[in-house]
């Protein structure tokens, strides 16, 4: 299985999370330029975490203006599966890949800790490896990471089982409904605000994140496995 | 040459947490009678006049990069400004 790992300017997870895929589940990862405008040849795109340009404007606002994001839209429409950890969620939300918004945490300070984070949806390509309320501790890093919707898709959200991961120990930043990570409405797109590959390895404090690699590879291993 | 001036502010609906911090520190200084404390952005863009509608243009600018209408409101004004 071959993943992509997009590299914006700013982005600096970009390491972590081919290191995940490459090194530690022995998978083909490439790097992927921001201006690359074809992804056919990728079976899986991951957006890295970091501060695209900066975070200028707004967290995602500029990254999700290059070129890679029309490529990266297509993708998605195909049902492969996209996943964008912390900034890589933001700019899912800015493209339009994925409900709801940004602002501020709550208490206004930059969180670089590990928190606990539960598996409300273990019924998506990313998480079928997971047992449901399974609870994991998985490193946060972000200054805006308090996740915003309205009421009414708050509610839709729920009625649809989006919402794959809730902080389960506390509320860290703000974010309405607890929500850690979130899936598209066809499921294929997960953006999250903790980060699973900086624990991915023991050596890292934490193996919880691993299995969200993982469950991608075994999805898209049945899924081909039918197909042949 | 025409200058637009764009106020970008969060929705009524969404808690300003920068707004928030900042009336915490206005009250523990005295200025109990502050209300609320809303926090923007304010750019300034310096256009061109070649007689496009820029209305349209401006709108398009926010509402494609500088705003997100998800948790922002915005507002404009476009004045002329005199050549240097």
């Amino acid at each position: 299985m071959k993943f992509a790992v997009i590299q914006f300017p700013g982005s600096s997870c970009d390491l972590d999370l081919y290191h995940a895929v490459k090194d530690v589940l022995g998978e083909e990862a490439e790097y992927v330029h921001h201006h690359e405008t074809d992804l056919s040849g990728y079976d899986a795109i991951l957006l890295p975490g970091g501060a695209s340009y900066g975070d200028a404007v707004r967290a995602g606002a500029l990254a999700r203006t290059t070129p890679v994001m029309e490529a990266i839209i297509r993708a998605a429409e195909e049902g492969k599966p996209v996943l964008g950890v912390g900034n890589g969620f933001q700019i899912l939300t800015e493209a339009g890949l994925l409900p709801g918004a940004f602002l501020k945490n709550r208490d206004q300070k930059f969180i670089c800790r590990t928190v606990k984070v539960q598996v409300v949806n273990n019924r998506t390509p990313f998480t079928s490896e997971y047992t449901e309320g399974e609870e994991l501790n998985i490193p946060i890093a972000h200054g805006e990471g308090n996740f915003y919707c309205d009421e009414e898709t708050y509610v839709q959200l729920k009625e649809n089982n989006q919402i794959v991961f809730v902080y389960s120990d506390g509320n860290p930043d703000g974010s309405v409904g607890d929500i850690a990570g979130l899936v598209s409405e066809k499921g294929n797109v997960l953006g999250m605000m903790p980060h699973p590959e900086r624990a991915a390895e023991s050596i890292l404090g934490s193996e919880d994140g691993l299995n969200v690699f993982k469950s991608i590879v075994n999805e898209w291993r049945e899924s081909h496995a039918n197909q042949a | 040459m025409k200058k637009a001036n764009v106020y970008v502010t969060l929705r009524e609906s969404v808690i300003d947490p920068q707004g928030t911090a900042a009336i915490n520190v206005l009250h523990a200084k005295g200025h109990d009678n502050v209300k609320d404390v809303r926090i923007g952005k304010y750019i300034e863009l310096t256009i061109e006049d070649t007689g496009q509608d820029l209305d349209t243009a401006v709108r398009e600018m926010c509402e494609k990069l500088f705003v997100n209408t998800n948790v922002e409101d915005y507002r404009y004004e476009v004045l002329e400004v005199e050549e240097a």
